[in-house]
């Protein structure tokens, strides 16, 4: 079909649909200095996370795995790495491997330079210097099959799974047909449906990928149950319930929806790039805004479709989310914070392929640089990275 | 959106499928409203409580015990006998995955 997209194009050959400066701090320690900077540059983006230091060292790898892949986004064209100097966080290994993928990288240290208002001024001159390498660059024509497209839901109610994920799980059918790559997640909401999942893995449910779903729910839930409780009065949410989402068999049932049709490739784990995959992939993630947002920015997608049905207005730094709202009602309300109206599905007036074609469309535009209506609004400061051991 | 009057209309996701979801608002006992089937079959069905946009209604006489069913599988079990009409959720049901007491 010959479908294109206008996208920055990477060293790596990968095209971004935004041209933006990451401020990357090493540590929760180093975002105070990482915001001031931020704040005073256009053009830039910060990775506020509350991770780095203090931690076991399998989940310190995590945090460095993690914001490697955010750097090498195609939607970031530099990086200013700020490091406070006694982190956990392998500051070398992370600046090396930004490097490595030909974005220009600076690194300030505030120990290293003297304190808070000597790394600030370090850190406006680099991101200045930095923005104004890269803001010249001129977007150019991308086939389609450059496309890495994540996908969510949240703030979900009985619509969700009704009307906005059958929205998603079209374009998820669509993308993976024209050789793009799919990532969903939210292993929370696989329970009660991964049999469906694993028996679309390619090679069965008792093959490799089959037995991994089943295995990522079976540690998911073990992990809730190893503190002596069990997930009801987590999830489904109180918003859920509220929202007529009676279990999270019900709220799973709804979710895995958003994922299509097509067979299911394999499973990424939370920090992972994704480099030669294409077609539909799950990511082990949480459902958690915060922490899915950063793994599928991380995985590389330049953006994501976000079904929601009560209204969930974030989005995440370095990657435009497009809304999808299945409640009727909650798109007229919130009509500044969402992008499509699948609410007409629920009422009569379109059908699922109409609202499909029509957010499909949306996805291009965005792809080539418009706005979401999140990104418009900034609303993209929250986000963390999903750590598994305690804090130490 | 049109200023027509909101059908009072309740999804049915699967034939297989022991609940419809009701998409209209302030729903009261007494009520009817129309269920509208995974094959584009319509019928109307008497709701014998007060249901929230959103929230789900019994197909048919559901026994204490029995699977509630939506997308065709089951999201819980029923906690006590549900006549057809009767308002389906968290009071009446119970989730079967993600407890530790199972």
């Amino acid at each position: 079909m010959g479908y294109t997209f206008s996208g920055y194009r990477r060293p790596d050959g990968r095209f971004g649909s935004r041209n933006l400066v990451a401020i990357i701090p090493s540590v929760i320690c180093a975002n105070d200095v990482g915001q001031a900077i931020q704040r005073q540059v256009q053009g830039t983006v910060g990775f506020f996370h509350h991770q780095g230091c203090c931690q076991l060292p399998s989940d310190l790898r995590r945090v460095t795995d993690t914001l490697i892949s955010l750097g090498r986004s195609p939607n970031v064209a530099a990086a200013l790495i700020v490091s406070l100097g006694c982190e956990g966080t392998d500051v070398d290994r992370l600046q090396a491997e930004l490097e490595a993928t030909g974005k220009p990288v600076r690194r300030i240290g505030i120990q290293a330079l003297g304190g808070t208002s000597r790394a600030i001024q370090a850190g406006i001159d680099a991101a200045q210097e930095l923005v104004m390498a890269v803001s010249g660059q001129a977007r150019e024509t991308a086939d389609i099959s450059n496309v890495v497209m994540s996908i969510k839901c949240g703030a979900s109610d009985t619509t969700s799974g009704m009307a906005s994920n059958c929205v998603i799980g079209y374009v998820a059918d669509k993308l993976v047909d024209l050789g793009a790559t799919v990532v969903f997640g939210e292993t929370t909401e696989f329970l009660g449906g991964e049999h469906i999942l694993a028996w679309r893995a390619v090679g069965g449910e008792d093959g490799p990928v089959g037995r991994k779903i089943y295995q990522i729910v079976d540690e998911m839930e073990k992990r809730a149950m190893a503190l002596g409780e069990d997930m009801r009065g987590g999830q489904p949410t109180p918003g859920n319930i509220a929202g007529g989402l009676s279990s999270i068999e019900e709220k799973s049932l709804g979710a895995i929806v958003k994922s299509g049709h097509r067979p299911i490739q394999g499973v990424l784990e939370y920090p992972q790039f994704v480099t030669t995959e294409k077609g539909l992939w799950i990511k082990d993630t949480p459902g958690r805004e915060p922490e899915i947002l950063t793994a599928m920015a991380a995985t590389g997608a330049q953006l994501m479709l976000f079904s929601t049905g009560r209204g969930a207005p974030q989005g995440f730094p370095s990657m435009p989310v497009l809304k999808i709202c299945g409640n009727p009602h909650t798109f007229e309300r919130l009509s500044h914070d969402m992008d499509v109206n699948a609410g007409r599905i629920i009422t009569g007036e379109a059908s699922i392929e109409e609202v499909g074609e029509e957010t499909f469309q949306r996805l291009l535009e965005v792809l080539s640089g418009a706005m979401t209506h999140n990104e418009a609004l900034s609303y993209f400061g929250s986000m963390d990275i999903f750590c598994l051991g305690p804090v130490i | 959106m049109s200023e027509k009057p909101e059908a009072r209309i309740a999804l049915q996701v699967d034939e297989k499928d022991n609940t419809a979801t009701i998409f209209a608002d302030d729903i009261r006992a007494g009520d009817t409203v129309e269920i509208r089937d995974p094959q584009g079959g319509r019928h109307t069905l008497t709701v014998l409580s007060d249901v929230p946009y959103g929230h789900k209604i019994a197909l048919r006489d559901i026994a204490r015990g029995e699977h509630i069913i939506k997308y065709g599988e089951s999201i819980g079990a029923a906690q006590r006998d549900i006549p057809a009409g009767d308002y389906v959720h968290v009071h009446n049901i119970a989730a079967l995955r993600g407890r530790g007491d199972l």
